[in-house]
């Protein structure tokens, strides 16, 4: 049977084939659905994790008791499960182990442009990059075999292009898997120095053995053409930019393992071809191994490191003729992503505005708190960093900066790596004030459940960890909650918690908008007799307010009637869902 | 064949990602390779979204890149003319005359461009402009857009309109058939 399938469902798949056991991750675009999708097979036990590294953790445990697991997240959620990723390399496995990562060329929705193929390298570990749906699910499966064949957790890479792109894909039946025995192994589990060292030479010798593997496998494949003027080597997404331009006309070696890589394959074929070119997105990972091997090729020298490549640049810097098109001549407006009607993080954030207060930020949703006209945060960099940075900021400017600066993170960035942090200002003390903005779910990356939230991933009912009594224990005496939809209370217990002398937490709570069982009012309406074109509403940046003929318009089928603006209308012009 | 280029755009929330999986559905029933593309992520949040679908004997890239569509569907004005450098010459915009205003436009620093697929079409490009919410109220919901459109769009191209039907009824859950359908044919008429 064939079905069209989106690289993650085909990836989910390709794990449910190969009678994986357990799937543990945490979400993050563009690798969210393949846990997703996972988790409607009820032969693989699927979870969302706190953060990546917990997720890998337990993958590993898994594995180690004998069944085939995996752990899946974006490329930046990999920095955060690298402490384990580089031990089990020497630990190796039981049951197969694979850890998908998705990068993210372009940077769709990412802080980063991280190339994850250096920690293949870095960590000694295999790695595979399918170049297609078809793909995915098949090197799914051959990721669990080299695991086992090679005692090693095997890298999963995709990207944004193969995770979100759908082609048919012919489905298989699932292979019934046993638990493997679980035997007490100190020598290989515990890497205390004097076991590690005796590891290290083993992950050495599994190198060797994988390079060989490299020049044979049919997961790397050369497409000899006639022509032996040019010969292309690529992998993954790049691969398909190159068959668009080309076809079978040149040749191409097509690298799906992509570490370790081959020598003789590419010697072989570099001697056969009057030039050669390496055509591969993000770093010259490939590039610099053919250089490595005293080849001469082409490749960053014309091609970019930065961005996403696409048939047309390829075809650009190959020197074949552009397509013809037609523009408009006006200016078109950009449309960036803004927090929705109805948003929660909004009013916080147009508070937070209007205080002129320092915000240093965190991951998700409410980074679009950045975004004009509210302008509300100064700095974000990672999951977590909100918390921990305030504190750093804090103890370098002192008191004068404790009573114009907070922490901004969202319920499952809190979880994922706030915690941590905020330990850290009880332990450490600054008179930090840290604002959790809990609208109970993990609203970025598509609505998934996290411990706050008391549902699991299956949406069945779970623990529900209580933020409140979480902070408290982390060492914070002070603790508020607020409504983030009632302006002048959030105003009033933000300007009381900066100012306190001491640690404090601020709980902005309400559910995201976009929530299923979220009830909304009716919209509101402007009366136009009494708007006076101030504009006052519109400082909040709502996408259902706008002007129409000199007054304020809002778009009946956005407003969800949270009643922001109408707290910020002084002449009462905005009501009517009394 | 020549692989076949369709681009669906809009704004995040609009419902392109139905429309692509109704036509990913009706080109595979029809028998072709296809592939279909799409960026999630910040899709929900009110910004410009875009979908490949692709389609012919053999298709290697998941992307359609500038002149290269040879139809663009578009669920709002300016996001059609944004998209408009992707058509291939000969090519055919079909976009419902909604006007969303993004966030540069409601916060008075940029202008929204009222006339630019007027200017568009002078140049030679053709553009379908058609007002699609009210056929799709018409069928019963604004959610309907989508399917009118794609009416639309069965209308230039070589595929009986039964089969555009049973890719309705594949693709949508079963109490939303009857609806997508009257707006599939009120597009179409």
């Amino acid at each position: 049977m064939k079905k069209l399938m989106l690289g993650n469902e085909a990836t989910a798949r390709g794990f449910y084939e190969a009678g994986c056991k357990v799937v543990s991750s945490y979400p993050g675009t563009p690798s969210t659905e393949i846990t997703e999708y996972a988790a409607k097979y009820d032969e693989i036990y699927c979870e969302w994790a706190p953060n990546e590294k917990v997720a890998l953790e337990v993958a590993f445990g898994a594995s180690l008791a004998g069944a085939r697991a995996a752990a899946c997240m974006k490329h930046v959620g990999l920095n955060v499960a690298a402490d384990p990723l580089f031990t089990l390399s020497y630990t190796g496995i039981n049951g197969g182990l694979v850890v998908c990562v998705a990068d993210d060329p372009g940077m769709h929705s990412s802080q980063n442009e991280q190339d994850s193929r250096h920690y293949a390298i870095a960590a000694k570990l295999p790695m595979l990059e399918p170049s297609d749906s078809r793909e995915a699910k098949e090197f799914a499966k051959a990721a669990f075999e080299i695991s086992e064949k090679f005692d090693t957790p095997t890298l999963f890479r995709t990207c944004t292009r193969i995770a979100h792109s759908q082609c048919s894909v012919e489905l298989a039946e699932p292979e019934v898997k046993e638990l493997k025995t679980y035997e007490k192994s100190p020598k290989k589990y515990i890497m205390a120095p004097a076991n590690a060292i005796g590891r290290h030479p083993v992950v050495e010798e599994r190198t060797r053995a994988l390079i060989d593997f490299a020049e044979t496998t049919a997961l790397n494949r050369a497409e000899y053409a006639k022509d032996s003027s040019l010969g292309i080597i690529t992998s993954g997404t790049s691969y398909q930019y190159v068959k668009e331009i080309y076809g079978d006309s040149v040749s191409v070696l097509k690298l799906g393992l992509v570490n370790p890589l081959p020598e003789k394959l590419i010697t072989d074929f570099a001697a056969a071809h009057e030039r050669v070119v390496v055509i591969e997105e993000l770093d010259p990972v490939i590039e610099n191994h053919c250089k490595a091997l005293g080849l001469k090729v082409d490749g960053k020298n014309i091609f970019p490191i930065c961005g996403e490549f696409s048939q047309s640049l390829i075809a650009r810097v190959m020197g074949k003729e552009e397509k013809a098109f037609t523009a408009s001549d006006d200016v078109i407006p950009v449309r960036p992503p803004v927090m929705c009607a109805g948003c929660p993080h909004r009013g916080l954030f147009y508070v937070l505005a209007k205080k002129k207060i320092t915000v240093l930020g965190d991951i998700g949703c409410y980074t679009l708190g950045m975004a004009p006209p509210l302008s509300a945060i100064d700095s974000v960099l990672c999951m977590g960093a909100s918390v921990s940075g305030t504190h750093g900021f804090n103890k370098a400017r002192g008191a004068e900066s404790e009573k114009k600066t907070v922490a901004v993170i969202g319920d499952s960035t809190f979880m994922h790596s706030g915690m941590t942090g905020l330990a850290n200002i009880a332990y450490n003390g600054t008179n930090s004030t840290v604002i959790i903005v809990d609208n109970s779910i993990t609203g970025m990356t598509g609505h998934q459940q996290n411990p706050t939230t008391g549902y699991n991933i299956k949406g069945d009912p779970a623990t529900k960890i209580d933020l409140e009594a979480l902070c408290r224990a982390l060492g914070i005496k002070r603790v508020r909650v607020v409504d983030p939809y009632d302006l002048k209370s959030t105003e009033a217990v933000i300007m009381e918690e900066i100012a306190a002398e001491e640690p404090s937490v601020i709980i902005s709570r309400r559910p995201c908008a976009l929530l299923k069982y979220v009830k909304h009012s009716p919209a509101l309406v402007v009366d136009t007799d009494k708007c006076r074109s101030c504009k006052a509403c519109m400082r909040i940046g709502c996408p259902a307010i706008s002007m129409k003929d000199g007054k304020a318009y809002i778009d009946a089928t956005q407003c969800v009637g949270c009643n922001v603006c109408k707290q910020l209308c002084a002449f009462d012009a905005i009501g009517g869902n009394e | 064949m020549e692989t076949k280029n369709i681009m669906i755009v809009g704004v995040g929330g609009q419902g392109s990602l139905l429309a692509s999986k109704l036509l990913g559905r009706l080109l595979v029933n029809e028998g072709y390779d296809v592939k279909v593309s799409e960026v999630h992520g910040m899709s929900q949040r009110g910004g410009s979204v875009v979908t490949y679908v692709r389609y012919g004997e053999k298709v290697y890239s998941p992307i359609v890149d500038k002149g290269e569509a040879d139809f663009i569907i578009s669920f709002e004005k300016l996001e059609a003319a944004r998209y408009a450098p992707y058509l291939k010459p000969g090519g055919k915009i079909i976009v419902n005359s909604q006007e969303i205003d993004p966030m540069p436009v409601i916060t008075g620093a940029m202008e929204y461009p009222h006339e630019a697929l007027e200017k568009l079409s002078a140049k030679g490009v053709d553009v379908d402009c058609i007002d699609a919410l009210t056929p799709a109220l018409e069928a019963g919901s604004a959610k309907a857009t989508n399917i009118v459109l794609m009416g639309r769009l069965s209308k230039y191209m070589d595929i009986e309109a039964t089969k555009w039907e049973e890719a309705i009824r594949q693709s949508v859950a079963p109490k939303f058939v009857e609806m997508n359908l009257k707006a599939f044919g009120l597009g179409r008429k």
